[in-house]
């Protein structure tokens, strides 16, 4: 297990929505901070602004107030090139969806980020076969994800933000698209991976699935309720 | 992302939509094609009539007089006299007219010259068989001819020396065939009966002389002779200057590249308005793949693209419509101009410089006109890209 460092911290992070007249708060005051090789879940039903926190987390989106220290970067106020730059280096994106490029075999889904990073192709090559190979579809890697199961494109899109081997995995309902077994599948590499060392936040509504992660942020009207370990 | 890697995911989204990107490029390539085949024609044109300019000798001066006043033509005395003029080889005097000529049963419509001895060596003109008209028959005004291949096989004429023929009702007896010498820019030379100056100026009822091919006797001489000329004619005509023109073939050419030019103006016009509509084509279907990848810009922004990826990205794709769609349009452009030229007499030539032209000019249009849709998907927010479906 590596040593318990700092991964990102998150104080008084603040964002609202002008809908109409109105001003929604969709967070409001969260703070709370991520060690390198935690499992967190942050669980909350939909409106909660868990989606908006993970958007803030991932860097798609800034806050209005407060700070967002990940990696020792403070990402509030940098430029949208810089923040594309983070989420390829640092943030490794499983989505509910899978988000695969439909077009692009598995191999070729995996070696995009890594092109947006510049490395070269054998590398990139490598790279992605050992990340496919981890999430144990070494066998269908130059299949396109409409020939693979809906397991297989999750593992894939896993392998995708596994390949460029970012400090965090950010999971927003990675089985939501998933029947329960399967589901528990992908939750079962999820801890495999977690123990190999990667960071990882996972976002779901789920309590199920919540249990899955070592600790657990809930949080409703977008504050913090709740934040505590998770007996395994 | 280098541009080898943007070049293949162009290819990619290209190639899955081989329908819609041929349709896209349509409007370039048939834009090219037009370019490529037409300037080919066009060139092919010029090239054939400056030759034929050329090939009527560079020292070779046209006078014409349209006349001022009651002063509409030079008697044909006058004319006879640019003979003396240093640096004058021949003095053809002409006086052109269309006349019925009959011959048995078959009456044809032909074009007539009045000429003297010098036409043969100023012209070009030989018989075949037979003799040219002499200085004799001028002076006593015969009625003798000379015809043309063409005139003569009209007339069914087989062997034509020796038989008299009927020009507007008079008997004309013909003295010799000329030799055939094939089309130039005023039409056939083979059609045309030539009879002495002097008969023709009472056949066709007109007095003087309104048209002067003068040879000189080098090309350094026609410029000074071409002052004699017109020192003279000014003279003549009071300092007029629109009574006369005197043409040598130097400006004859000048003139002919003036018209090609004109030519290819025009002929860029067409090009650059069907490539215009080519490139909006583009940008249409360009703005239209941007809407329906939203969720696949959003994808690539979650994982890392930067703005000038993704605007790199749909450039390079607009690009590689744009030059191919020109490539395309070169293949068809030559093949359809080589084709003309060996199924039809069209004199062709094919440039490859124009060919690079509209290669680089469409793989302009294809930058140009995906700016606008590739900065649009350039600037799509993450987040709400990624909510799209």
């Amino acid at each position: 297990m590596t040593a318990s460092r700092n991964l990102l911290t998150i104080k008084g992070l603040k964002r609202w929505y002008k809908m109409g007249d109105e001003i929604v708060r969709a967070l409001n005051d969260v703070s709370f901070s991520v060690d390198y090789g935690e499992f967190v879940a942050i669980i909350g039903p939909s409106g909660s602004g868990k989606s908006t926190l993970m958007n803030m987390i991932g860097c798609l989106d800034v806050p209005d107030e407060g700070s967002y220290v990940l990696d020792g970067l403070e990402v509030g106020r940098l430029s949208d090139n810089r923040l594309a730059q983070i989420r390829n280096e640092k943030i490794g994106f499983i989505f509910q969806g899978f988000n695969l490029l439909p077009k692009l075999t598995a191999i070729e889904n995996v070696e995009l980020p890594l092109i947006y990073r510049g490395i070269p192709h054998k590398q990139r090559r490598t790279l992605a076969q050992e990340a496919l190979t981890k999430v144990g579809l070494k066998e269908r890697m130059h299949h396109r994800p409409s020939e693979l199961s809906g397991g297989q494109q999750q593992r894939v899109a896993i392998a995708r933000a596994l390949a460029g081997n970012p400090p965090i995995l950010l999971a927003d309902e990675p089985t939501g698209a998933l029947d329960t077994a399967t589901g528990k599948e992908i939750l079962q590499l999820m801890r495999n991976l977690n123990e190999q060392g990667h960071t990882i936040i996972l976002i779901t509504h789920d309590m199920e699935i919540a249990k899955q992660a070592k600790r657990v942020i809930r949080i409703q009207d977008g504050k913090i309720v709740e934040d505590r370990g998770n007996p395994v | 992302m280098n541009l080898l890697q943007g070049i293949k995911m162009a290819w990619k989204s290209i190639s899955t939509n081989k329908m819609r990107s041929f349709l896209t490029m349509l409007g370039i390539i048939i834009g090219v094609a037009a370019v490529i085949a037409l300037v080919a024609v066009g060139q092919g044109t010029t090239a054939k009539v400056t030759e034929q300019v050329a090939s009527l000798g560079t020292n070779l001066l046209t006078v014409n007089i349209t006349g001022r006043g009651a002063a509409t033509a030079l008697t044909f005395e006058e004319a006879q006299a640019y003979a003396d003029i240093p640096g004058v080889q021949g003095v053809s005097p002409i006086i052109n007219g269309r006349i019925s000529a009959k011959y048995g049963n078959v009456v044809k419509s032909v074009p007539l010259e009045g000429i003297t001895p010098d036409y043969e060596l100023v012209r070009g003109f030989h018989v075949q068989s037979g003799r040219f008209i002499t200085g004799l028959d001028i002076d006593y005004r015969q009625r003798v001819a000379l015809i043309g291949t063409t005139t003569a096989q009209n007339l069914k004429l087989d062997d034509p020396v020796g038989q008299t023929i009927r020009i507007n009702g008079q008997s004309y007896t013909i003295v010799g065939l000329l030799m055939p010498k094939g089309n130039s820019l005023g039409g056939s030379n083979d059609d045309k009966i030539l009879i002495p100056i002097t008969s023709a100026e009472r056949l066709l009822r007109v007095k003087g002389i309104r048209s002067i091919y003068i040879q000189a006797e080098t090309p350094e001489m026609v410029a000074p002779v071409k002052e004699a000329l017109e020192a003279d004619l000014q003279g003549k005509f009071k300092g007029s200057t629109t009574a006369y023109t005197v043409f040598d073939q130097q400006e004859m050419l000048s003139t002919m590249s003036s018209i090609a030019n004109t030519m290819a103006l025009a002929l860029g016009g067409i090009a650059g308005i069907s490539l215009l509509v080519g490139g909006i084509g583009i940008m249409n279907i360009m703005l239209v793949s941007v809407s329906e990848r939203t969720r696949e810009i959003g994808i690539r922004k979650a994982i890392g693209a930067k703005k000038r990826d993704i605007l790199l990205q749909f450039l390079i794709e607009s690009m590689v419509l744009g030059g191919l769609g020109g490539l395309v349009g070169i293949m068809i452009g030559v093949g359809g101009a080589s084709l003309a030229g060996r199924l039809t007499d069209m004199s062709v030539s094919i440039s490859w410089s124009v060919a690079v032209f509209a290669f680089v000019f469409s793989l302009g249009i294809g930058v140009f006109f995906g700016m606008f849709p590739a900065n649009k998907a350039a600037k799509l927010r993450p987040i709400e890209a990624l909510r799209t479906d």
